[in-house]
């Protein structure tokens, strides 16, 4: 009883702590987060429909959960990039990033035209 | 002021070296790139512009349809002249990279104005390749080490005989482009770990996709660079670059892999491509667990929230694992996968596989033949590759380990490893050669060391005035390199030797030494198959062991029951089945596959080992795994296989044995020996008078290696 509490207490603090530090966060990294939620979100609610009703185009499917997971991958991609805090990017202006990311963004949805059948 | 001049005078001669350095960087490396292509044409130089082997008839008569019928057609193509009864879908049963690469250089060509006839571009299509693969190696070598490893690597692969031995002009295979394809994906896919960039993911996903497009060994791909992240992960070498390459190479690459129709669905289906996908997963629960202890200051509540993440993140990825496979949604893994990591496997369990002889375990011999010194200088440039420890030579290091493990098992997958060996080779001689050259010219740095100022060449003396206490340094230094450019110099006629006598044989066409020293050429296969095209009606079915159904149909232009892409074991196994029968029964078989002709391949006359008579057994093990009739032991004696007299009855009566030696115990073959010596075996054979019943001779060639039965109508019933 006592352990399930500390535990409860526990998560109330992550939570706590989790939610004051990403408040520090910049409001450009903030909007490409909810931008890689939705794209999770939109995935998952996928998954669900699929679950429920079957997967009988698989490709339409697949395309469709590819294209969520591609763009929430792709924009994780460049959070890192133009996150200042990262070290290892610190020569990679964020112009040629954003460059990068609606490339590779062009390509994943032009195949996922090509696919969705 | 004096002083002044001769620097203004000594500032350009110094850019003068750097330029002088790439001017030799360039022409090395366009003689490498002229001598890999010249290297490779050995065959045809000695024979004529031909296609080799079996397999690149198939292909080059697919590339023929996509050139004279369009992409589309090719793509819905579906051929009524093999696997007759049932056809095949040409387009979503092969891969389409190679025909495709051909046909745009045959357009691109014409676009030029230069009339060449597709054959032409066919067999020049892979040294064609080679010469690409060893710029990437360059390329390659320069991302791991330096411009030196890349260079030496560029040319070692150059004339490596383990790839020589499937890029010699007229080898018209999957492997010629897909070695390029493969050494191109590691590049572009170690260049985006490298910096870190999306542009760079994207390339190798495209480089990933024309692999895929192009050969089925693009699982290796898939299952060594998710094994090579999880090295580095467990290695604590992750970094926010690997996970930007990864993950934009897997998506992309996935999708676009997706769109060849003969992979499908592969990539989220097959047990062999879930490795990739745990990873990609496991690549998401690492970085958010960096985010977050990178959010959170307190450690003691990481660890807490740590420990529920990954037994959350654990039981999800065993759960989907477990259900997948348990309602079959994910396939497990196929025999091929499993006979890699079990060489035995595949004897036990698929003899069609074990019965290819390019299959089989590799011998040491082999792969002295194919690598020569690059065998001893792979395990020193492991030890260079150690000793600088980067994520590209971790790289290099992992592609080389397994895909010498993956060479020992099978020898066609030397072809695999031989790319990794010349790198790591490479990086061993560059690295020697460049420490011995410094040593050598250590003396006179020092004495001019008041005029250089270079980082390099200071380091270098001050190394080298370190050494200096070692007598006769000099000398020992300057033996070695003579060592070594020895050792180079007899690679480089090995691998000579090796391709003009061993890898440069079309083996359609034989050549043999006559009895005079002359060398007489054996044009059999090709007179049979224009025999079949002339005499026989064009709707005519041919039945044969499955290594000719793609020559038959490709040069004789007729239908086939079975082919070299023996998708249908069944099938295949039936055609054993009839030839290992005895006529009456095999003559049941023949009707009922509505056969017309049957060719047999006999080398009896000519002393040509790899016949049918010698691949016999291998049909027995085939049919007799589809219908137990058919047991191996009844075809031995005392477990031995022999032709002769002392043969076993069964032997000596079934249809492929009176196929082969119908009329042979009437001939001399060679002088002082009785009649019906069989010369491939070195025995007389013990059925020299053979009636045949239900089929007739139809054709024989020169040298009675093809020979073509007719099939009788069946008699009248009254």
């Amino acid at each position: 009883m006592a352990r399930t509490s500390s535990s409860k207490e526990n998560a109330q603090a992550l939570f706590h702590s989790l939610r004051s530090a990403y408040s520090a966060t910049p409001v450009n990294l903030k909007i490409i987060d909810l931008y890689v939620g939705f794209a999770v979100f939109t995935a998952l609610i996928q998954v669900v429909y699929m679950a429920s009703v079957g997967s009988f185009p698989f490709n339409s499917f697949l395309s469709g959960v590819l294209s969520c997971v591609g763009t929430a991958v792709l924009a994780v991609c460049l959070r890192i990039q133009v996150n200042k805090e990262n070290k290892e990017f610190k020569d990679l202006p964020p112009e040629r990033a954003f460059a990068d990311f609606v490339l590779c963004n062009l390509v994943l949805h032009l195949v996922i035209m090509n696919f969705l059948g | 002021m004096s002083n002044s001049s001769t620097s203004d005078l000594l500032k350009p001669f110094k850019l003068k070296t750097k330029q002088q350095e790439l001017l030799i960087r360039v022409s090395i490396l366009c003689l490498v790139y002229i001598l890999a292509f010249i290297t490779r044409l050995f065959s045809v130089l000695r024979y004529e512009s031909m296609i080799h082997e079996f397999d690149p008839y198939f292909n080059y008569r697919t590339t023929l349809y996509l050139t004279q019928h369009g992409f589309y057609d090719f793509w819905n193509w579906f051929d009524y002249e093999s696997w007759y009864p049932l056809g095949r879908i040409v387009g979503g049963t092969l891969y389409p990279g190679l025909m495709v690469t051909a046909a745009l250089i045959y357009r691109l060509l014409h676009f030029l104005r230069f009339a060449v006839h597709i054959r032409e571009v066919c067999v020049l299509t892979a040294p064609f390749f080679a010469s690409n693969t060893t710029l990437v190696a360059y390329f390659f070598g320069k991302e791991i080490w330096d411009s030196g490893a890349g260079l030496v690597a560029a040319i070692l692969i150059a004339v490596c005989p383990g790839y020589i031995s499937r890029s010699v002009a007229g080898s018209y295979d999957n492997e010629g482009v897909a070695i390029f394809a493969l050494l191109f994906t590691f590049y572009l896919f170690v260049k985006a770990v490298n910096t870190g960039s999306l542009a760079w993911g994207l390339a190798s996903a495209f480089g990933y996709f024309y692999m895929v497009s192009a050969w089925g060994g693009y699982v290796f791909i898939i299952n060594l660079i998710p094994l090579y992240v999880l090295v580095l992960l467990i290695t604590g070498r992750y970094s926010m670059r690997l996970y930007v390459a990864y993950n934009c190479m897997y998506i992309l690459g996935m999708l676009l892999a997706m769109q060849i129709r003969f992979v499908g669905f592969q990539h989220v289906q097959s047990g062999e491509h879930m490795a990739a996908m745990g990873v990609f997963f496991l690549m998401q629960v690492f970085y958010f667990l960096d985010w977050v202890k990178h959010m959170l200051s307190d450690t003691k509540l990481f660890q807490e929230f740590l420990r529920i993440t990954v037994t959350c993140a654990v039981a999800v990825g065993g759960i989907a694992l477990g259900v997948g496979m348990a309602s079959g949604y994910i396939s497990p893994w196929t025999g091929r996968f499993y006979s890699l990591l079990d060489p035995t496997y595949a004897k036990d369990h698929i003899p069609i596989i074990a019965s290819v002889s390019e299959h089989q375990p590799t011998a040491w011999s082999s792969f002295m033949f194919d690598f020569h010194i690059l065998l001893f200088l792979f395990p020193a440039g492991l030890y260079f590759c150690f000793k600088r420890l980067s994520d590209a030579t971790i790289f290099i290091v992992m592609y080389g380990l397994t895909s010498m493990y993956f060479a020992g098992v099978m020898v066609r997958l030397i072809l695999v490893a031989t790319p990794a060996v010349c790198l790591i080779s490479a990086i061993a001689v560059s690295a020697t050669v460049k420490n011995l050259t410094v040593l050598l010219r250590s003396k006179n740095k020092v004495a001019q060391i008041g005029s250089s100022k270079g980082t390099s060449s200071a380091k270098a003396s001050s190394k080298a005035s370190l050494d200096q206490s070692q007598p006769f340094q000099k000398n020992g230094a300057m033996a070695l390199l003579f060592g070594a450019f020895y050792l180079l110099s007899r690679y480089a006629t090995h691998c000579t030797w090796v391709t003009s006598e061993a890898y440069s044989s079309p083996s359609i066409v034989l050549a043999a030494r006559g009895a005079h020293g002359n060398r007489v050429i054996f044009d059999d296969y090709r007179e049979a198959y224009f025999w079949l095209w002339q005499n026989t009606p064009p709707d005519a079915k041919v039945m044969s062991w499955w290594d000719y159904g793609y020559q038959i149909t490709a040069m004789g232009n007729r239908t086939v029951i079975v082919d070299n892409n023996t998708w249908n074991n069944t099938h295949i196994a039936t055609v054993g089945r009839a030839m290992s029968s005895y006529e009456d029964e095999a003559y049941e078989i023949i009707r009922s596959l509505d056969v017309d002709y049957v060719l047999v391949v006999f080398g009896g006359v000519t002393g040509y080992s790899s016949d049918d008579i010698n691949k016999f057994l291998w049909m027995v093990r085939i049919g007799g795994g589809v219908f137990p009739v058919i047991k191996e032991p009844d075809y031995l004696v005392n477990g031995e296989y022999r032709v002769d007299k002392g043969a076993a009855p069964k032997m000596l009566n079934c249809l492929m044995y009176k196929l082969s030696y119908y009329r042979f115990g009437e001939m001399m073959t060679e002088y002082g020996k009785p009649p019906g010596y069989d010369r491939a075996r070195g025995v007389e054979i013990g059925n020299k008078d053979i009636k045949l019943e239900h089929l007739e001779e139809a054709f024989t060639t020169s040298n009675w290696i093809v020979r073509i039965y007719k099939v009788k109508p069946p008699n009248n019933r009254w």
